[in-house]
């Protein structure tokens, strides 16, 4: 009865959507000013209606799954009555019809959080925003409805589910499909922001200032999750990688990209009026690449294009929808950016001119990693026979792209609007970048080993880390508030820099060692000795692994013992790889255990490895989540914004 | 220099670094594009010399041998047979009798030594291009067939 209730309520939650799409749209075309009122005021309950009924049907499913009801096909297929119950909770969002549900009701609490908090909007504004992402809601629901049902009867019902993948049973993949969602879905925000600036005509400083906040929300939230899939990786695929330039990491990276040049373009229009058409541009393309990614991902497109031949309703769907996103927001661009403005004169070399180049150069980066991951796909498609685009394109590609992006921030943040000299920069730069040198010299010495790359690496976070440090105390010294924004901007870039150290580090000092060994055995990487000590059988809830210990020893002193493990899950024959990880400071230790080698499995090939500066990864990416926040929070978005003038 | 020419170079200057990317983008592109093949283009010597690519099918049932560091196993289409070399761990997924799709090069023995053999997240799931092959292989025998009785 449940899953009938869910179904239904998602049936409603679509006429609801439809009625929030094209009611208070239809309300800002009218010329009666109280049929406009009337029209337009809908906007807001009907986004709550639609809130609640999708939150309806999402607690449905989830009652489905914790009830162990496995007459429902998509429960019998992603739960098992063994698992525990967090993970059954968080099985609702382990597959394909269940992940759409989760967008579409992130969509309805982004929808909702616009309702509430846009009290300093005019009402036709509210009243286009809300629209537009109810038509967005419209075609996520009929994607649902049409194809992928998530409440479809299985008859006769199984006796237990098929278990959830034992790759997915892990507290980082519980939360980084959610967050990586909001960030998605936020992106839908900062392009209703924009379809509706374009609808009304009005691209002016106003709009980029309401845009502003909840583009950046989203930016954090992409980033974070972005941030969690790659540790999750690191740990849990059993070797030691944090990103590998796959297809499904592409997808998330790209609207990142664009995001991180919608951020910064959007400030540019805030500030000086400048870059109306970019942004707005910025902000279609962030959007339209968050869809792709979405079904990228989740269609199934990317494992197999042959996807699509096992159910080629949801390909031709999924194509026509993008179709008819990127088609008519660009149709009505190119209708209305003719009537945009040209905003305030912008010198040569000025803070807009860098945040231009920083804008195109992420695009150009989009655009390679967008190639790299669709070429494939469309070659394959077309039956021209198979092919894949490996990690040394991206690398090749990306860091030539990413340097120079990551060099201007700090010229960039010190010049002046409107108009700078190179001379004026370099001047109050001098001692930074005298600083980042001597220390991209020095520092490789002290880490163990003098390369080009690693000095490269290391001058480039040591710039952007003491060029912001300077601006910090540049400011503080001056009288006057600092507003939460100016700490989020520095934060963020701190965050950068960290993690550009970090890349290098690893990149340039890690140490891998795969072996084979038995109890007793050592390895040796320098001050660190790893020993094998023994070998012995664990029982979790839904699964049985062989566990080692391994003591790792510094100077003839026990400073820690990892437990790799080798797990068999009851539900499958698919063993997985538990990582065994000591994360200090500066450096992981990372063992990880590969397969017996004899019968008696007594004898193991196991990868011994030392990560130096991964912690400063993910402390990296925490800075810039943090940032994130600050900048989102400012006051100053808070304050009426009925009028600001370009 | 007046302004304008001034600002005509510089847009100039910006637009050979455009172009000059594109190019460096385009080139990293074509020299690292990795294509595939089956075990009997394999064995038609279709397959490049000398250029990575992947070949990929199932890994034949008792085919694989291990010796020190380094494991020897044959990958089938059902049709055609290609002996792999590999040194490094395995991955989880890996077993014989299940689909697998290698990297690497051909040696002048007729070997295929990989430099990465590929694993994927998901028991139920086949490599693509490992189904590809057999898929291959399949629709080639039955058209022998049909050929053979008419």
């Amino acid at each position: 009865m449940i899953p009938e209730l869910g179904h239904f309520a998602l049936i409603l939650a679509a006429l609801v959507a439809l009625i929030q799409g094209v009611l208070p749209l239809t309300g800002t075309f009218l010329r009666d000013p109280q049929q406009q009122v009337v029209l337009q005021s809908l906007a807001r309950p009907t986004a709550a209606l639609q809130c609640v009924l999708v939150a309806f049907a999402f607690g449905a499913l989830a009652t489905s799954f914790m009830s162990n009801d496995f007459s429902v096909s998509y429960v019998a297929q992603h739960s098992n009555s063994l698992l525990p119950k967090a993970y059954q909770f968080a099985a609702v969002w382990g597959g394909h019809e269940g992940s759409l549900l989760l967008w579409v009701l992130l969509l309805a609490v982004w929808t909702l959080a616009v309702a509430l908090f846009s009290r300093s909007l005019p009402l036709d504004m509210v009243a286009r925003v809300i629209g537009v992402l109810g038509l967005i809601s419209v075609g996520f629901l009929l994607f649902i409805l049409t194809t992928s049902n998530p409440f479809e009867r299985l008859l006769p019902a199984a006796l237990d589910g098929r278990d959830l993948n034992p790759l997915l049973q892990d507290p980082g993949l519980v939360i980084h499909p959610p967050m990586l969602y909001m960030g998605y879905v936020g992106m839908s925000v900062a392009f209703a922001f924009a379809v509706a600036a374009l609808l009304s005509g009005r691209l002016d400083a106003a709009w980029a200032r309401w845009s502003r906040p909840w583009t950046v929300i989203a930016w954090t939230f992409l980033t974070f999750g972005i941030g969690l899939g790659s540790w999750w990786a690191y740990y849990e695929l059993g070797w030691g990688g944090w990103w590998f330039w796959d297809p499904v990491e592409n997808a998330s990276l790209m609207p990142w990209l664009v995001g991180t040049a919608l951020i910064h373009s959007l400030m540019v229009t805030e500030k000086r009026g400048s870059f109306k058409a970019w942004t707005v541009l910025l902000a279609i393309a962030a959007f339209s690449l968050s869809l792709l990614g979405t079904f990228l991902v989740r269609s199934g497109v990317l494992t197999s294009v042959h996807a699509f031949a096992s159910d080629p309703k949801r390909g031709v769907f999924v194509l026509i929808f993008l179709a008819v996103v990127v088609g008519s927001s660009l149709t009505l661009f190119a209708w209305r950016a003719p009537r945009v403005t040209l905003g305030g004169r912008m010198g040569l070399v000025s803070r807009e001119s860098f945040l231009l180049a920083n804008s195109v150069l992420l695009v150009v980066a989009t655009a390679a990693v967008l190639l790299g991951t669709i070429y494939p796909l469309i070659i394959d498609a077309l039956n021209l026979g198979k092919l894949s685009v490996g990690p040394p394109y991206f690398n090749a590609v990306f860091a030539p792209l990413l340097v120079p992006t990551v060099f201007l921030m700090i010229p960039g943040s010190v010049a002046r609007w409107r108009d700078a000299t190179v001379r004026e920069i370099a001047y109050t730069l001098r001692w930074t970048a005298l600083a980042a040198l001597a220390l991209a010299v020095a520092l490789p010495f002290v880490l163990g080993g003098w390369s080009f790359g690693a000095a490269f690496g290391l001058f480039l976070g040591c710039w952007v880390a003491l060029g912001t440090l300077q601006q910090v105390l540049d400011r503080v010294r001056k009288p006057g508030r600092i507003g939460a924004s100016f700490w989020g901007q520095h934060v963020a870039h701190l965050g950068m820099a960290v993690l550009v150290i970090g890349i290098t580090g690893v990149k340039c000092y890690e140490v891998e060692r795969d072996v084979r060994m038995q109890v007793g055995d050592v390895v040796t990487i320098a001050p660190y000795t790893f020993r094998l000590d023994s070998f012995s059988d664990v029982r979790g809830p839904n699964y049985k692994a062989v566990r080692a210990d391994v003591q790792v020893l510094r100077n003839a002193e026990l400073i820690e013992v990892l437990q790799p493990e080798k797990r068999r899950y009851f539900s499958s024959a698919m063993p997985m790889t538990e990582a065994g990880i000591d994360s200090g400071f500066m450096r992981d230790l990372y063992v990880s255990l590969g397969e017996p080698l004899n019968d008696a499995r007594t004898e193991w090939s196991m990868r011994v490895y030392y990560k130096p500066f991964v912690p400063w990864l993910w402390g990296g990416i925490l800075l810039m989540v943090l940032g994130g926040l600050l900048a989102a929070l400012d006051r100053r978005y808070r304050k009426s914004t009925q009028r600001v003038d370009a | 220099m007046k302004p304008r020419t001034k600002r005509f170079a510089l847009i100039a200057a910006g637009l050979v670094v455009l172009c000059a990317a594109a190019a460096f983008v385009l080139n990293a592109f074509q020299s690292n594009l990795v294509f595939f093949f089956t075990p009997t283009q394999v064995s038609h010597g279709e397959a490049p010399k000398g250029r990575t690519f992947r070949a990929g099918g199932m890994v034949k049932d008792g085919s694989l041998v291990r010796d020190g560091s380094q494991v020897r196993f044959v990958i089938t289409d059902t049709a055609q047979e290609m002996t792999v070399t590999y040194v490094g761990l395995l991955p989880d997924l890996f077993k014989e009798g299940r689909g697998v799709v290698a990297q690497g090069k051909l040696g002048d023995d007729g070997v295929f030594v990989a430099s990465e053999v590929l694993a994927k997240h998901d028991e139920n799931y086949m490599p693509p291009e490992a189904k590809h092959a057999l898929d291959q292989a399949a629709a080639a025998k039955a058209a022998q067939s049909v050929k053979t009785n008419p």
